[in-house]
């Protein structure tokens, strides 16, 4: 079940295959409708919804502009706590530790919290190499690592499958490593669901070991906090007796009391509850309850490149919620394979070259995987400007070309992009003008590049308006 | 140079020009209502979990009756004489297994705040709520939560909260959205809350 993004195509090639799948567009715009009508009645009922994005914002700028305190003193509290810490530069560094803790105490087998970093540095595929099963235990990752999937949402990375094809993933593949799915199972989600709990439980209650990300980590107190839902968390969390917990760098809120905007934003956006079933947070060790030996892993592996970004700094705020992707028009039609890479989506779009750098074919395809509609800065609980990030990153892909001989006109086209685009401002201004651009291009004459496209006739209304009147549909 | 020091050098030249932010952030307050308890009943109830409230002459009966016939119960070991004497036959965790836990069918605690924005109950694992385990792997928790014990929101909660203890927010049974992002009640956690919310708000 080795199965890791690398390789993959640039997003225009990966996006054409993906919108010819039929099956999996219908399974999409289904489901990221659902998310959107959800978040959009609990974010309604809060009277100062955009007050509570702007703490956040401001919780995770102090983290991040004051980063090398907080993280030294996250280090002395979760030591203090009966931690241990561990620092990563990379992913090999981060996996080396997670399977040197695993030999010392002779398991071949891990429980796995959902988490995007362990995805991120290719951890399952390394503890595989050394002959340790790392067992996911979300429900949805579950039904990716079964179906030897990708994911492909960073909330349910199976979302691009439908019920009937979950049950067949089960029906075919449960037996073959672990309890087997009932004879009679049927494709309603309840009755999968209770097929995941079984096959589950006994990988529960036999673990050793558990390995975790954690959406917080706080300085001040050394607690590391786990938002879920299924429980699944909480088990991996509590019963094992050895617990690492793999976290990026740029996760340190700087105290307790800051965590109240972040746990009040984030299941909001994300599942569209007012809070999600299970949150768990423990600092280190505690005595006769849960673990007896904790490590805490903190991962680099390109954060401080992206925080050295003057723009793309903001993009270390994610809180990982997805809703940009769910409110994202390419997204809803290319899915999330498309972007190659475990964070799909707008956030995606600019956090793999934030993270990599440009220069590779790939991510240097991600900028320009957006229509720049602005949804995903709307949506986003900790006011993440996207738009601004992805124009500022195409003109560093451009820059990366510079010494191709002859600039490419889309390049220059680009250059002025990035200031019209980079204030929303001038982004509004530059929509209603539109009309009036496309007007004065016809009289000029064509440029090379529209000599061999035509130029369009301008829209009767932006793309941006259309989007918020009609949701994306076709049909009015 | 160690890891360590590499990656808070980094830290340090990526910042170099940005000045740091010495003041901790506070966020707007959330939502204020008159009765918190009966607010947050109705929030609990939202999750498909099950409220019931009683004065606190009634408690004993009350959490009784939240146990079907016959159920094997696990207790934590300082659960309230009041509360232990409603209940007959009950097991009090002294760190039994996994696989003994997993035998149970029920869990009756206390809990140590309730936030009625969220309806959510969050335990400290005090004496009286045990143990992490005790509460997760059975299959049906009973919560007691004393009215004066509900607060307005996440902030007021945070305040009273020791962060140096384990704390498990709950809001509602365990829940899925995974599959076509239908929710679905009861995964690994506990598939029956039931909430006993006893007397009034103070
Ligand atoms: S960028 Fe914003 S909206 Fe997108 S996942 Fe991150 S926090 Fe959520």
């Amino acid at each position: 079940m080795t199965h890791t993004f690398v390789g993959m195509p640039p997003f225009p090639t990966a996006a054409r295959a993906a919108l010819a799948d039929t099956q999996l567009r219908h399974n999409l715009a289904h489901a990221t409708a659902t998310i959107r009508g959800k978040r959009a009645r609990v974010v309604d009922e809060v009277e100062n919804w955009e007050e509570l994005r702007l703490a956040g914002a401001a919780v995770k700028d102090r983290a991040l502009r004051g980063l090398d305190e907080h993280l030294v003193q996250l280090e002395e509290s979760l030591t203090a706590r009966g931690a241990t810490v561990h620092w990563a530069r990379d992913a090999d560094e981060a996996n080396q530790v997670v399977i040197e803790v695993a030999q010392r105490h002779g398991v071949d087998e891990v429980v796995k919290v959902k988490s995007m970093v362990t995805q991120e540095i290719g951890l399952n595929e390394a503890l595989q190499a050394e002959g340790i099963a790392a067992w996911e235990t979300d429900l949805a990752e579950l039904i990716v690592q079964l179906g030897g999937d990708l994911p492909s949402h960073i909330l349910v990375p199976a979302i691009h499958r439908n019920r009937a094809e979950i049950r067949d993933i089960f029906r075919r593949r449960m037996g073959e490593v672990g309890r087997a799915a009932p004879a009679d199972l049927t494709d309603e989600p309840a009755v999968l669901a209770a097929a995941a709990r079984a096959h589950l439980r006994e990988k529960f209650l036999r673990a050793r070991m558990a390995v975790s990300g954690a959406n917080f980590a706080v300085a001040d107190t050394g607690t590391l906090v786990v938002v879920e839902s299924e429980g699944n968390g909480r088990m991996c969390l509590t019963l094992p007796e050895v617990l690492v917990s793999v976290v990026g760098i740029e996760k340190v809120v700087p105290s307790w009391a800051e965590l109240d905007p972040l746990l009040r934003l984030l299941p909001r956006s994300s599942t569209g509850e007012r809070m999600n079933p299970y949150t768990s947070t423990w600092s280190g060790v505690t005595p006769g309850d849960g673990p007896q030996e904790v490590h805490v892993v903190l991962l680099d592996n390109g954060r401080t490149r992206a925080l050295a970004d003057d723009v793309g700094r903001q993009a270390l705020r994610c809180i990982r919620c997805s809703a940009c992707l769910n409110v994202c028009p390419v997204y809803e039609r290319v899915g999330g394979h498309a972007y190659g890479s475990v964070y799909p989506g707008p956030i995606g779009a600019i956090l793999n070259p934030l993270l990599k750098g440009t220069g590779d074919p790939q991510t240097d395809s991600l900028p320009y995987a957006s229509t720049l509609c602005g949804a995903c800065f709307e949506a986003c609980p900790v006011l993440i400007d996207i738009p601004e990030v992805l124009v500022h990153l195409r003109s560093k892909v451009v820059d990366g070309h510079r010494e191709d001989r002859v600039p490419k006109p889309e390049a220059v086209a680009m250059k002025s992009a990035a200031w019209t685009f980079s204030r929303g401002g001038r982004l509004r201004l530059a929509e209603r003008l539109t009309g009036v651009g496309v007007g004065v291009g016809r009289r000029l004459g064509a440029s090379r590049w529209t000599s061999a496209r035509d130029l369009p006739k301008a829209p009767p209304e932006s793309f941006r308006a259309w989007w918020r009147r009609t949701d994306g549909r076709l049909d009015p | 140079m160690s890891a360590r020091d590499d990656i808070l050098g980094r830290v340090r030249s990526a910042l170099a020009a940005v000045e740091p932010d010495p003041a901790p952030v506070t966020a707007p307050p959330g939502t204020r209502v008159a009765d918190l308890v009966a607010h947050f009943a109705e929030r609990v109830a939202d999750y498909r979990a099950t409220v019931v409230h009683c004065a606190a002459g009634d408690v004993a009966g009350t959490v009784a009756a939240a146990l079907p016939a016959g159920a094997r119960v696990v207790v934590p070991p300082g659960l309230p004489d009041d509360l232990r004497s409603a209940l007959a036959d009950v097991i009090v965790d002294d760190g039994l297994s996994a696989d003994a836990l997993d035998a149970m069918d029920a869990v009756v605690t206390c809990c140590r705040v309730a936030i009625a924005e969220t309806g959510t109950i969050v335990l400290d694992h005090a004496p009286d709520q045990g143990r992490r385990a005790v509460t997760l792997v059975p299959d049906r928790h009973v919560c007691v939560v004393r009215a004066d014990q509900v607060v307005a929101d996440v902030a007021d909660a945070l305040a009273v909260l020791d962060p140096g203890r384990p704390l498990t927010w709950i809001s509602g049974p365990s829940a899925t959205s995974d599959i076509e992002l239908d929710r679905v009640e009861g995964v690994h956690g506990p598939r029956v809350l039931h909430v006993i919310v006893v007397g009034e708000a103070g």
